[in-house]
């Protein structure tokens, strides 16, 4: 059995919703709602679902840039929920994120030296090393030294997500949070940075927690995939399984609704009715059961427990409890 | 052709900037006939867009200008129809759905408000008519309560339901063709799996065409008849969705193809086409993809190839696929097949 690296228990992040002339709490809404899992060392862990349903909040509420309203966030075993501020920042030298849009995550006024050295001048690293480190991460992504005085807005969308790769990379991370990293990058790109991805993974020894809205990107560079709805972690299984055999009626459907770029392949296409639900006014029960095809009178009432159906393959539905 | 609903000929476009001038179209030719629909594929900067602006003459100007070539809208040129028949075919008889359904709706207008609107101006109704009509066109773009989504206003709806409402603008005047600009981008799978189905269900219900421009082969696949495929501003091959997508001639749409990461088959390492799409700029010679592509050949950077017919509509634009030339072609075949 491998090492787990990082363990999420229970994880809740609720926003308050103000309102009024004194902005007094008039609701919350339920961005993360009771989400557990575990990601092994050296593996890729996929979380997809559609916008909304608290995937992106999941990543940062993981790295404390959100900070967690209850649940404990385990790296290497230490519960990090509860570290204080400075104990945090010495911690994410081995955690690190890359977001999604690479026009905005980089500082239009630094040069591509200066953003990728910060990190490494927060962790006390000299003058000089920095400089060499900088060249070094630059090839290691794929871009060449003399980039490194230039700044953001002279690379195209596929240079600057390698920039945004480059310094996560800087203070040789174990665990990096990609959120939704080549959402924003056209195909032909998109495949480079996802074969840079996996290669990084293998020559650094890397975990990701790699959070997508596109099930083909995500099957393709994840080792087990979770889905998310509304906040919650619905299905968690090995890749292979999800994708042959998935349990969750709305993994069904989601699966079912990607359209393939192939004449031959034929589908069964399950069309949901309506769209997803508010999280500040989420269903009761489980929260699929509003669109669910085969909603039993207990969804409505009762919130399935997330239990595993089979070995490694975790699903919160009553169907199967 | 009778039933050729939109005939492109040649189409120029260009943008003239403080960097000089930009050819974001550059020689494009496609048809589309009555009840068909056609995919435009191409990465950001292919200039399926300018195309699809072109159409609706829609070009910002300045900078932008329609400099060459010809759009004819069922035998009549829309490049030199005054400004008042364009006013009466747009919207009308030829209509536009956008990527953003937020910014595409008036933000301090009510939904029903903006479907009247666009009946009242190009159909002699009385208002109760054009009421009347506006609810009929949301039930059948499936929103439900369609009464009371009359009063409400954009920001009220989901991004499913406001791209449902465009569409029920749009189709409002029952158009011959619509012109779909990227539709379901914006919305999530699920949604956009509802949206396409709607889309699928009027061109068959009303033998609408749809020019369906989009950058996911995924899309293509699910609605296209025919799929033209654009690269740096122009045609680099055109077929029917299946020689398209099962039996690509153009390296360009072989890479991109290649590239995608695919849900139903088996892993292996992703294919990438190497470098990024260059900028269109006036003068070049030779072909647009040469430095990607991987059987280029001297011919490539000294001669700029023409869309090559293959056979009966089906093009592609690359030296590989001329008969005329003789030794190249067959050891670069045997290189592709193998």
């Amino acid at each position: 059995m491998q090492k787990p690296i990082l363990e999420v228990n229970h994880l809740k992040k609720y926003f308050d919703v103000r309102g009024g002339v004194f902005g007094k709490k008039v609701g919350e809404v339920k961005a993360v709602d009771d989400v557990s899992f575990t990601v092994h060392e050296g593996e890729i862990l996929g979380i997809v679902g559609e916008s909304g349903c608290g995937k992106s909040t999941t990543g940062k509420t993981i790295l404390r840039l959100i900070e967690p309203t209850e649940g404990e966030v385990k790296f290497e075993g230490e519960n990090i929920a509860a570290l204080s501020a400075e104990a945090m920042r010495k911690l994410r030298r081995d955690m690190q994120i890359i977001f999604q849009d690479p026009y905005a995550s980089l500082n239009p006024r630094h040069t591509v030296e200066k953003i990728i050295s910060e990190p490494l001048l927060i962790h006390g690293m000299g003058k000089k090393e920095r400089k060499s480190r900088v060249k070094e991460l630059l090839e290691v992504v794929g871009l060449s030294d003399y980039h490194a005085s230039r700044y953001p807005h002279q690379f195209s969308g596929g240079q600057r997500q390698r920039i945004g790769i480059a310094r996560a990379l800087a203070n040789n991370p174990k665990l990096i949070i990609c959120d939704e990293p080549v959402s924003a990058l056209d195909v032909s790109v998109q495949s480079q940075i996802l074969n840079l991805m996996e290669g990084l993974r293998d020559q650094f020894n890397l975990t990701y927690v790699f959070i997508a809205h596109d099930l083909s990107v995500v099957k393709h560079i994840s080792d087990r995939v979770g889905v998310m709805y509304l906040g919650r972690l619905v299905e968690l299984t090995d890749k292979e399984k999800l994708y042959d055999d998935p349990k969750h009626p709305y993994t069904k459907a989601l699966l079912s609704a990607v359209p393939v770029p192939d004449p031959d392949v034929e589908k069964e296409r399950i069309l949901l009715e309506g769209d997803v639900p508010s999280p500040s006014n989420p269903p009761t029960g489980c929260a699929f059961h509003t669109r669910c095809p085969v909603a039993m009178d207990i969804c409505k009432t009762v919130r399935p427990t997330f239990e595993q159906a089979e070995v490694n393959h975790f699903v919160a539905c009553h169907l199967y409890n | 052709m009778p039933n050729e609903v939109l005939k492109i000929e040649d189409l120029h476009t260009h943008f003239f900037t403080d960097q000089g001038e930009i050819p974001a179209v550059d020689g494009v030719s496609l048809t589309v006939h009555k009840g068909e629909v056609v995919g435009v594929v191409g990465e950001s900067g292919c200039g399926k867009s300018v195309t699809s602006l072109s159409i609706m003459q829609l070009i910002p100007s300045p900078p932008g200008k329609i400099v060459g070539g010809s759009i004819h809208f069922k035998g009549e040129d829309l490049l030199s129809v005054s400004k008042k028949r364009i006013k009466e075919i747009r919207g009308n008889e030829i209509s536009m759905i956008f990527q953003e359904p937020m910014t595409s709706l008036d933000p301090l207008f009510t939904i029903g408000n903006q479907l009247r609107e666009a009946i009242r101006i190009h159909q002699k109704v009385t208002k109760k008519q054009a009421n009347e009509r506006s609810i009929e066109m949301l039930k059948l773009v499936g929103i439900p309560r369609a009464e009371a989504v009359m009063n409400e206003y954009p920001h009220q709806l989901s991004g499913g339901m406001r791209q449902r409402v465009m569409i029920a603008i749009a189709m409002s005047c029952d158009p011959e063709i619509l012109i779909a600009d990227e539709p379901t981008t914006a919305l999530d799978v699920t949604i956009q799996a509802q949206i396409l189905d709607l889309m699928k269900k009027l061109n068959q219900e009303k033998e609408t065409a749809i020019l369906m421009i989009t950058h996911d082969l995924g899309v293509v696949a699910e609605i296209c008849d025919r799929v033209i495929v654009m690269y740096a501003g122009q045609v680099v091959e055109e077929g029917t969705t299946r020689e398209i997508l099962k039996d690509p001639k153009h390296p360009y749409t072989k890479g991109l193809i290649r590239s995608i990461p695919k849900l139903h088959e088996k892993d292996q390492q992703l294919y990438s086409i190497p470098g990024t799409v260059p900028k269109p700029k006036m003068g070049n010679v030779g072909c647009r993809f040469n430095d990607r592509c991987e059987y280029a050949h001297d011919r490539c950077f000294a001669e700029t190839p023409e869309l090559f017919s293959i056979i009966n509509n089906r093009y592609s634009r690359c030296f590989l696929l001329d008969d005329s030339e003789g030794k190249v072609v067959t050891d670069a075949e045997a290189n592709i097949r193998s």
